[in-house]
């Protein structure tokens, strides 16, 4: 059964489906806190319902209080008990939140834009979907996100996953479904007059029906759309392969350290490559002037992700050459060979280059 | 019926004259003026939830647009929040009892009392003003850059309602600090006090601390949006992010504004109606500075899928778990209060011990969203709708309306019709809990906030909720009318009809302008109900 | 020194609602900390934006710290230090029950207050025209003609101007609320002063100037805390 014609069940529902690999562990979680919140809910209610109508003004019972020496002991329960409780909980949800937190270095890399108000999906195959996700079940999928204007916020409730796509700033989810199926995807934050409508479907195949749905697409890859791009921005005058020590080479940069002229030391990654193409004066590498113009305003943020696509499709070179060098100055920022790195644009293959070293 | 009069003079009496209302200083008639003042909003901000709470009965936006649906969400929450939930139970219930409890003849600053109420109305004027020429759509949060630079409705004025209603806020807490560390009466010493003045203390601390926060925060958005000052702009370099540690570090503690006073309320009333003295009275005396205290480093877990980092995460649920331990302290003592009591289920303590199980639901649902990856799924969804209306409705409202039944026959003279009273605690208790109990089951299933659409699964849960809201809003109209009606036809009132210990029960109902013909000297602790059956009061007055 | 020998409460200020003239001074100067406690909060949530930019926009608070006069911030700074040490004179005076004293340093207060202010305003004005005030009409250029050479720093063509806008958002955010705390002052000083001239105050009753001094020192710290943060930082 493929996912797309699956339909979603509008029946009544108390609880929601199960669709990722995180789904059973925070049910599960859920599920202690409730037994807890039950328990104590249950507890109190008891307690209040007996003890009012047992001691009621009109009973005659035993009213003499005692000393006052059980006090302590009543209260060092009702402290320690709660506090054991909650560390529990705060362990358990630590746990699986950290395990949500970390990205798996083996998937599927798709790139979302939230703008008011829809949500525009990038694979890196070239089909792109406004409102839909399709993802295959049993690979993780991670979405490297932002947004065009305000903040808003990807929710899959059936994968129990939500991450805020804030404006300017990259920030990521991952999941990896279990289930095929169609599930709702929401926007979480408030975002403005339409935000209840920027909502859309996640579609969960099976990977035979994923690669025939990409294959059916007729759009670029955003690696050859980023090359494109990259000529029509006249980047490639300074940054082309072979030479000019005005600029470093891009090849076999990503992901690699880089000294700055400060003397620290980043990792270019998306967010360290998206400042540089809007603000290349904020973090020169280390023996380069700062001479190339600002993008800002030139730009959509899915035109930058193109970029960056295609920038790490630059970095194809597998860095087996031991620890890797922080690219400190023009002669040392070329790779060893006399003929650079051709940039492997993926057009036919589909498949956009892996990062071999993180 | 025939309608009697007071016969001694007291603050009611004392000057019939408008201009004696406006121009008062008396701490009690100030209270009043907050009383009818708040009144008005809580039924604009109820009037709001009423049209969205229908719009919310099917799937399809059909009777609102998505343009006045923002709009009435967002005038909920600020009216809700800034202009009755804060002010509710200090500035009405403090003002009127805190001098009196002490044994003071009034407030520190008489005349700073009357200026917050004037400065609250200015920002009650503005907000409302806001309202009437369109209304704002940010929700009450305000978040930028939504605020600051999208939404083209009126943000500022809203915002600088909410900044002007802050100082009265932060001037009503300066007052009560004061108030009680320089004019306790003799031998009140502070393990003396009644937990409603250890609870007012702990707010005040709330108040005067963390308003100015985000009295400054929205001042800058303003100065944003209205002088194209930018400050947390992204484009420019400016962080959204730095906005909401800003807002929460208020906002989270202004949640402990509006329950802590409430707790304080309990205390009063289950210890009254229990003819017992407060369970580990120093334990919730405690307490409530702690919550206090604790509240201000909690304020990042509203914040945990926003982008912030993976250990802020981590050491704000972790401080967001401490809280439970002072609510649980509170919730048992006040259960063990009523072991070996001798209970009685008046209107007042109806309403406490209402308060006390949806506090605990409310509060434990709390751990729900302080624990990480549970906040993940539910944060912004109908689960944080549904928790903080049990915190917020559930405790602060449920004490608010438990404490003016309690002190009405002191604050009027006047008793309030018994029956009516237990139906319409009964009444809000059950349309409150079917209002929002579903909620949280649809938050669970993943039903966001602030929408005015939804899908079709999450109907059923909706027109329950719904259904509830119908009865819950039935619930506040009838203390509405039957409080007024009490007004000219209740019964006249003793001075302590409840047969309750504490100074304000010591003074006449209603009491003189000056509240005690000579100060009073104090030489028990509070609570001292002894065998739990005389109704005659204990005079500790000399 | 007259102050040892304590003078007689004057209880014709005494409110119905206090014991005693002691409490109700006791209330009022407990009063003011807790308001001067507020005031440290509000003023806080800008300066802990100010650190959050300053953190990450190091060079573009320094390229914009350079723009701001230091000569006219370290006037400004004596004078306003001057003026708490008149203001100080002011409550010793009115403790000691002379009324020339107090209302000479009262005055003297009022004239170094509002000749902040003048150098203040000339600040912004030149701030105006060179463009340099937040919002549409903001032009950060590197290099301006305003500035010496040899205070231009060499780096400064690579500052962000958006961030260095950001720097005077602040700047401008900060300086306007303690003007805004300045003016006030100033305007309960005149007050005061009327009611000095008139003999209200004396050594058994000076609460309002006690209170309104701690008013001013306050302000003036905080100016002390705003001088180096957003003039002198390198």
């Amino acid at each position: 059964m493929t996912g797309s014609e699956c339909q979603m069940d509008p029946g009544f529902q108390l609880f929601p489906e199960q669709a990722s690999s995180f789904a059973p562990g925070v049910d599960a979680l859920y599920g202690f806190l409730l037994g807890v919140a039950g328990f104590f809910t249950i507890l109190i209610f008891l307690a209040i319902v007996f003890l009012a109508l047992y001691y009621r003004r009109s009973a005659v019972r035993d009213r003499k209080r005692g000393s006052g020496a059980k006090l302590w002991v009543l209260e060092a329960i009702w402290i320690i008990v709660p506090l054991a409780l909650t560390m529990v909980m705060f362990l358990w949800g630590t746990a699986a939140y950290i395990e949500q937190r970390v990205l798996p270095a083996d998937a599927i890399e798709l790139t979302v834009v939230g703008k008011q108000w829809m949500w525009k999906i990038q694979h890196p195959q070239g089909r792109s979907e406004i409102n839909e996700l399709h993802v295959p079940v049993g690979q993780p999928v991670v979405l490297r996100m932002i947004s065009e204007d305000v903040i808003h916020s990807f929710y899959v409730p059936a994968f129990r996953v939500k991450m805020d796509v804030l404006p300017q700033r990259y920030t990521s989810l991952w999941f990896q479904a279990t289930q095929p199926g169609v599930y709702h995807l929401f926007c979480a934050e408030y975002c403005g007059t339409e935000h209840a409508d920027m909502s859309g479907r996640v579609i969960v195949m099976q990977p035979s029906a994923y690669a025939e749905w990409l294959a059916g697409g007729r759009e670029q890859p955003p690696v050859t759309t980023g090359e494109k791009l990259f000529a029509q921005l006249r980047c490639d005058t300074c940054h082309y392969q072979g030479g000019q020590p005005r600029c470093p080479s891009l090849a076999n940069l990503y992901g690699q350290p880089v000294r700055l002229a400060d003397g620290t030391i980043v990792t270019v990654d998306e967010a360290y490559l998206r400042e540089s193409i809007l603000n290349p004066a904020a973090k020169v590498v280390a023996g380069y002037q700062t001479i190339m113009p600002t993008f800002e305003g030139q730009l959509s943020e899915e035109q930058i992700f193109h970029l960056i696509e295609y920038i790490e499709s630059l970095s194809v070179m597998p860095a087996d050459t031991g620890q890797p060098t922080p690219v400190e100055s023009p002669a040392r920022g070329f790779p060893a060979s006399s003929r650079a790195v051709t940039p492997r644009s993926s057009e036919g293959s589909g498949q956009i280059p892996r990062r071999t070293s993180e | 019926m025939t309608v009697q009069g007071f016969a001694h003079r007291n603050y009611l009496n004392a000057d019939y004259r408008f201009r004696s209302w406006l121009w008062t200083t008396d701490h009690k008639r100030i209270a009043i003026l907050y009383m009818i003042s708040i009144t008005m909003f809580f039924f604009v901000g109820g009037a709001a939830a009423v049209l969205f709470r229908l719009e919310l009965m099917t799937p399809r936006g059909d009777l609102t647009i998505a343009e006045t649906y923002n709009r009435l969400f967002t005038l909920h929450g600020v009216i809700m929040v800034f202009f009755f939930l804060i002010p509710s139970i200090p500035a009405v219930l403090g003002n009127f009892l805190l001098p009196m409890m002490i044994g003071a003849r009034d407030l520190a600053f008489p005349r700073l009392n009357l200026a917050s109420w004037y400065i609250f109305m200015l920002g009650g004027v503005m907000a409302v003003g806001a309202i009437i020429a369109g209304g704002a759509d940010t929700g009450w949060t305000f978040y930028t850059p939504y605020s600051s630079t999208y939404t083209n409705t009126n943000v500022i004025l809203m915002a600088l309602g909410v900044f002007v209603a802050g100082f009265s806020s932060i001037l009503t807490g300066l007052n009560f600090i004061v108030t009680i560390h320089t004019m306790r009466a003799p031998g009140l010493t502070w393990f003396r006090l009644p937990l409603f003045v250890w609870a007012h203390y702990a707010t005040s601390l709330i108040m005067v601390l963390g308003t100015p926060v985000i009295a400054i925060t929205l001042l800058l958005v303003v100065l944003e949006r209205g002088l194209g000052i930018p400050i947390f702009d992204p484009k420019m370099g400016g962080d959204p992010l730095l906005f909401q540690h800003l807002f929460w570090f208020y906002s989270h503690p202004a949640v402990y504004i509006m329950i802590l006073p409430s707790m304080g309320v309990i205390s009063e009333i289950v210890a009254c109606f229990a003819r017992n003295r407060v369970f580990g009275y120093k334990f919730i005396a405690f307490s409530s500075l702690a919550i206090a205290v604790i509240g201000f480093l909690v304020w990042g877990h509203h914040m945990f899928v926003s982008g912030q980092s993976v250990y802020a995460g981590m050491v704000f649920s972790f401080m967001s778990m401490l809280v439970a331990v002072p609510s649980a302290i509170k919730v048992f003592n006040w259960t063990a209060t009523l072991h070996k009591g001798a209970v009685s289920l008046e209107t007042p303590m109806l309403y406490a011990l209402g308060f006390i199980g949806l506090f605990t639901l409310g509060g434990l649902t709390g751990l729900f969203l302080a624990t990480l990856a549970i906040d993940v799924h539910v944060h912004d969804t109908y689960f944080v709708v549904a928790h903080f209306h049990y915190i917020m409705v559930g405790g602060a409202v449920m004490g608010y309306l438990g404490g003016i039944h309690f002190w009405w026959p002191k604050m009027t003279g006047r008793m309030y019709p018994e029956w009516w009273g237990r139906l319409s605690a009964g009444i809000i208790f059950i349309g409150f809990n079917l209002t929002f109990f579903p909620q949280f089951v649809l938050g669970y299933l993943g039903m966001p906030r602030r929408v005015h659409e939804y899908v079709e699964e999450f109907q059923v849960l909706n027109v329950m909720s719904s259904a509830g809201a119908s009865i819950l809003g039935v619930g506040y109209l009838i203390p509405l009318a039957y409080l007024i009606w009490s007004l000219r036809y209740g019964p006249l009132a003793s001075a302590n009809p409840w047969g309750a210990t504490g100074l304000e029960w010591q003074t006449e109902s209603p009491p003189t302008t000056f509240n005690f013909d000579k100060t009073p000297v104090v030489r028990e602790e509070a609570y001292h109900y002894d065998t739990g059956l005389t109704e005659a009061s204990h005079s500790h007055v000399l | 020194m007259e102050i040892t020998a304590a003078p007689m409460p004057d209880t014709r200020h005494v409110a119905h609602h206090f014991d005693d003239a002691e409490q109700q001074f006791v209330a009022a100067e407990l009063g003011m900390w807790v308001f001067l406690a507020t005031e440290v909060l509000f003023f806080g949530g800008v300066f802990c934006g100010y650190a959050i930019y300053r953190f990450k926009y190091a060079a573009e608070f320094i390229a914009g710290s350079h723009r701001l006069d230091v000569w006219l911030g370290t006037v400004n700074t004596a004078v306003l230090l001057t003026s708490s040490l008149t203001m100080a004179l002011a409550v010793h005076a009115a403790q000691t029950s002379r009324r020339g004293a107090l209302v000479r340093n009262l005055l003297l207060t009022l004239l170094l207050g509002a000749a902040f202010l003048g150098v203040k305003g000339y600040e912004y004005h030149h701030k105006f025209e060179e463009r340099l005030v937040p919002g549409r009409n903001f032009r950060f250029v590197a290099h301006s003609a305003h500035v010496p050479e040899s205070l231009q720093p060499a780096k400064e063509e690579k500052v962000d101007p958006r961030q260095v806008e950001l720097f005077f958002s602040l700047y401008f955010a900060m300086t306007g609320l303690h003007a805004l705390h300045m003016i006030i002052g100033i305007g309960v000083l005149a007050v005061l002063i009327v009611a000095a001239g008139r003999g209200a105050f004396s050594g058994g009753y000076f609460t309002p100037i006690e209170m309104t001094g701690l008013y001013w020192h306050f302000v003036d710290i905080v100016w002390v805390f705003l001088f180096p943060l957003l003039y002198l930082i390198r």
